[in-house]
């Protein structure tokens, strides 16, 4: 955990008086709604369909229980009584009232959270791997960095107003969990010969109309760089990234434009003016960070306490460990994700119950600690493994024991026509019904790892192209229409998906889907191949044959 | 529109000239990039400071051989979301030691003044006469900055290395 200390604590302070100006000089007219919404997006809040829309940052996806509690508090308090994690590490409520935005700030301002930056045209919320820090062969803990640039991005003078939103993402694992390759900035930290600390750094990655994925503009940026390195990129994309149309705004379209030799030259040349400035680090400040990050006080226990034994008699906790627990990098300690999944649920939602109750479960089983992952689940990074079967059931008393991590209905999803004004088709029904489609847990074991995202418009927060299926909705003669991709992924292999086919209507959805699943079945060399390796073995015509025979 | 410098809200000494006005003899005037471009020697030549408004597409390089000798860069923010010139103003103040006035203009309002000192501004046209009242008790908002900037205010991550050796001496 990392623990703000009274300069961290002062300037959140501040942006949340300021903020408070803002919303009192917008409810008195003194400003338009015009110049409103670009500071109200400078602090997470939306105008959606129904109301605003309030977006919190949860930097790289670290939360403490009390953290947890005040989420819960602002769900019961200010909204209807939950909350949507996202795919971005962030936490959406979707019911607040103007008036009181600046109260919600002020109480999350108590506990260390903020919402600066989770909307508008500038540096977003930076994310890492949710198993920063106890992944097996991490080559460090990445949050370290995450936090050094979460401040050193935090009110930025010169990149608040860039010509379109900014996102960056780190990891430290071979196993990207980060989904690096579809950022603006991907950092990937490694070790030179020396055995020095620092990054490969990747470029114009990103989704939304036009998918790329990002490239390396640099293999190696040392630590003591990666400020001035970021700050050249960035100014390189500001002055010369596109403002005349918002969609081809994104750094990936000047990375495309000039390709990504000419872009790398340019930001060369700008980092050897800044390179030596007072943007360098030093090791003492990396240090300094470092030690206001807390790690837990860990027991020696066995690899296999007799409690985890016994309980491998029970198939449904066996099932639910199979998927939902990971190895830690310390013996006798697991990683559990906790699916917020369940059958005929919007994906990633959690109730302000849930969320005390887990923050009271992580108290008690993972040094109050909670991770919140891209996949819209969330992670207790360090729970004894004696303590798996008391916590399964706790988990399973709150609906939080889905046993569907990684397979077919741990889908991610965006609000789609639900909520979000921009929608062209629903996406929460129709993950929905996938997962009662997929319920039966032998036949989603069958199939094994699978991962379904659907986006209810090509602005693409499910992140369709990257899912091994890919739903996306789009409006054909004022029907919703959903287009199908197969071969997406979004980890260290990332790649696009590809178009199967026509599109098809709402109702057909969830048929194709199964057919598709059934293709794979049939098509698949042994069990042990996954869906995506079936994909890419065969590519997409023996699937298209299939699907679209009877059609 | 009023004008805030040196913290204040002041009178503006320069005049604005439109490229096709004949010069004026004396006094301060501010003139487009082109009028600037194709006329560099009449105009700096004349009595009276010179000011160039230069605009936020326009390499700033073009500039740099006549920084010494201008009074006054004003660069443009055509809306309050168009970011292109505080990346200007650094270059200018931080690269090219650009000690004259730096002003900001177009959609300038409260929200954007402590970015604007940040980036090296230190003139305002201010679109609201209450946003401009407001200058000083606006800039006064943030006492903590992550980023280091020409501006020389201590960045939080300084002032951490200070309290601790602080602490350290003390121990
Ligand atoms: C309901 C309110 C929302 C609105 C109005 C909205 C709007 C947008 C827009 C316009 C973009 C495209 C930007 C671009 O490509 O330049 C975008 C991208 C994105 N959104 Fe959302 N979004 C909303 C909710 C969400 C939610 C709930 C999630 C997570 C589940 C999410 C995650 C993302 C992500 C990850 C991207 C980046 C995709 C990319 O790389 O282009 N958004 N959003
Ligand atoms: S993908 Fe489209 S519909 Fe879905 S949340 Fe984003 S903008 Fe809204």
């Amino acid at each position: 955990m990392y623990a703000y200390d009274e300069i961290d604590r002062t300037l959140v302070n501040e942006r949340v008086s300021e903020f408070r100006d803002q919303v009192k000089r917008r409810l008195s007219g003194e400003l338009t709604e015009d110049e409103f919404k670009i500071l109200r997006l400078q602090n997470g809040v939306y105008l959606q369909l129904h109301a605003y829309m309030f977006r919190v940052a949860i930097p790289y996806g670290t939360l403490s229980s009390d953290q947890l509690r005040r989420l819960a508090h602002i769900a019961r308090r200010y909204d209807r009584g939950y909350g949507h994690f996202t795919t971005r590490q962030n936490i959406q409520f979707n019911w607040i009232k103007l008036a009181e935005l600046p109260d919600a700030l002020a109480d999350l301002a108590e506990v260390g959270i903020h919402a600066m930056q989770t909307s508008g045209n500038n540096m977003r919320n930076v994310t890492s791997d949710q198993w920063a820090g106890v992944a097996p062969g991490e080559i460090e803990d990445p949050r370290i960095w995450s936090e050094l640039l979460r401040q050193h991005t935090t009110l930025h003078p010169e990149f608040s107003f860039l010509p379109r939103k900014f996102k960056i993402a780190i990891t430290a694992s071979d196993h990207d969990r980060a989904a690096i390759k579809i950022h603006d900035i991907g950092l990937r930290l490694v070790k030179n010969e020396k055995g020095e600390t620092g990054f490969e750094v990747l470029v114009g990655g990103g989704l939304g109309r036009t998918p790329f994925i990002a490239k390396t503009i640099k293999h190696f940026v040392h630590g003591r760089d990666i400020l001035s390195y970021v700050e050249a990129i960035l100014r390189v994309y500001n002055q010369y990234g596109r403002r005349d149309n918002i969609y081809k705004a994104r750094i990936k379209i000047l990375v495309h434009e000039l390709g990504i030799e000419k872009f790398s030259r340019e930001v060369e040349d700008e980092w050897q003016h800044i390179r030596g400035s007072s943007l360098q680090i030093d090791d003492e400040v990396i240090e300094d960070i470092r030690s206001r990050f807390s790690y837990p006080a860990y027991e020696k226990l066995p690899h296999m306490p007799d409690e985890l034994r016994q309980a491998a008699a029970d198939p449904a906790f066996e099932a639910w460990r199979k998927n939902s627990v990971a190895s830690h990098k310390v013996q006798g300690y697991s990683i559990v994700t906790i699916s917020l999944k369940p059958v005929g649920g919007p994906p990633g939602d959690a109730t302000a119950e849930q969320m005390d109750a887990l923050a009271d479960l992580a108290e008690k089983y993972s040094f109050g600690e909670i991770r919140v992952g891209h996949e819209q689940n969330l992670a207790l990074p360090h729970v004894a493994k004696r303590d798996l079967p008391a916590l399964w059931r706790a988990l399973d008393k709150l609906g939080l024991a889905t046993p569907n991590v990684n397979l077919i209905s741990d889908i991610i999803a965006c609000p789609g026509l639900d909520y979000c004004s921009l929608a062209n088709a629903r996406s929460i029904p129709i993950a929905q019904e996938l997962t009662r489609r997929f319920a039966n847990h032998e036949l989603a074991n069958l199939i094994g790892r699978l991962h379904i995202n659907i986006s209810g418009c090509i602005n693409a927060c499910g992140h369709h192209h990257v899912g091994h299926i890919g739903i996306l909705g789009v409006e054909k003669n004022g029907e919703e229409v959903y287009q199908i991709t197969i071969g997406g992924r979004a980890d260290e292999n990332a790649a696009l998906g590809n178009l199967i086919g026509p599109g098809v209507k709402f109702e057909e959805v969830a048929d194709v889907i199964e057919d598709v699943v059934e293709a794979y079945l049939a098509l698949r060399e042994r069990p042990e191949e996954l869906f995506i390796d079936t994909v890419k073995r065969l590519g997409v015509e023996p699937f298209k044959e299939r699907v679209y025979a009877t059609r | 529109m009023p004008l805030v410098k040196g913290g204040k809200i002041a009178d503006d000494t320069f005049t604005r000239l439109a490229d096709d006005a004949p010069l004026p003899a004396s006094g301060d005037i501010l003139v487009s990039a082109d009028r600037f471009v194709k006329d560099t020697d009449a105009l700096l030549a004349r009595a009276g400071r010179l000011g160039v408004i230069w605009p936020n597409n326009r390499d700033i390089e073009e500039l740099v051989p006549h920084l010494a000798r201008l009074a006054a860069v004003a660069l443009v923010f055509p809306t309050f979301r168009d970011g292109r010139a505080y990346s200007q103003a650094r270059l200018l103040r931080e690269r090219y030691a650009y000690r004259g006035e730096l002003r900001a203009t177009g959609q300038v309002l409260r929200d954007q003044f402590v970015f604007m000192l940040r980036a090296g501004f230190d003139s305002f046209e201010v679109r609201k006469q209450a946003d401009a009242e407001a200058f000083a008790q606006t800039v006064k908002r943030y006492s903590v900055f992550y980023q280091p900037t020409g501006d020389g205010r201590i960045t939080a991550l300084h002032r951490r290395m200070q309290l601790r050796h602080s602490e350290g001496v003390g121990t």
